[in-house]
């Protein structure tokens, strides 16, 4: 029962990973983009937890927290470009 | 063009500390499980990143005062001394060697010249990574 369970909820994040694909590439804007990409990284970060229940196994944890992370500091890049144009300032502006 | 970013800053405050010590513990757990010294040095270098995104390359430069093309030559300085240093034992280059020592507190520990290479790796791995990442993402002069 609960393997069917799992495995019903892994193909339902591959079909939410497929679907917020479309909006990375149809995306009118560039912050439908950023957050398209984020939440690809937060169903891609469930599916990696779901997959190591399902193999009884804790050596997908540090994955999953690098992933995390990536996804954490991706976004945060993105949304400065967005907002600024310029990824590292050189100099304080404050 | 003055913009309020307290939030990140707060934010980043705390999770750099997190993400370094992420980084020194996939560094150490590498001898015996997934991690090692590639792992450990990108996730390092990915909080560094998160710094300079936060704040600006002045203010880091204060607070983390290295050059990061220094940083990468140690790294390959340490990595391969280490393979250097096993031929003076009439073996072959790069060879490495450890053992097990009984620590008070530790218990049975692993001791090995591995652990020394794996640093090398990983300064290697921060001082690269940041010195890319600097390089592509400064703006124009001007």
């Amino acid at each position: 029962m609960i393997d069917q369970i799992l495995m019903l909820a892994l193909a339902l994040f591959s079909l939410s990973i497929a679907i917020t694909l479309y909006r990375v590439i149809k995306g009118p804007s560039m912050p439908d983009r950023a957050i398209a990409l984020d939440t690809i990284g937060v169903n891609l970060l469930s599916a990696i937890a779901i997959v190591s229940i399902v193999l009884k196994t804790k050596a997908y944890l540090e994955a999953i927290l690098i992933l995390g992370i990536l996804a954490f500091i991706g976004t945060i890049a993105f949304t400065k470009y967005i907002e600024r144009g310029v990824v590292v300032e050189r100099k304080s502006n404050h | 063009m003055k913009i309020n970013d307290v939030i990140l800053r707060t934010v980043t405050k705390a999770v750099v500390f997190i993400i370094l010590t992420l980084g020194v513990y996939l560094f150490f757990a590498g001898h015996h499980a997934p991690g090692g010294g590639f792992i450990g040095g990108l996730v390092l270098a990915s909080g560094i990143v998160l710094l300079y995104l936060a704040y600006d390359i002045e203010t880091v430069h204060r607070g983390v005062p290295f050059n990061f093309k220094k940083v990468a030559a140690v790294g390959v300085l340490l990595a391969t001394g280490t393979g250097i240093g096993s031929i003076f034992f009439d073996v072959p280059f790069l060879t490495q060697t450890g053992k097990y020592i009984t620590l008070p507190i530790l218990g049975k520990t692993s001791f090995s010249t591995v652990t020394l290479f794996e640093a090398g790796v990983a300064l290697t791995v921060v001082g690269t990574v940041v010195t890319i990442i600097l390089s592509i993402s400064e703006e124009e002069e001007g």
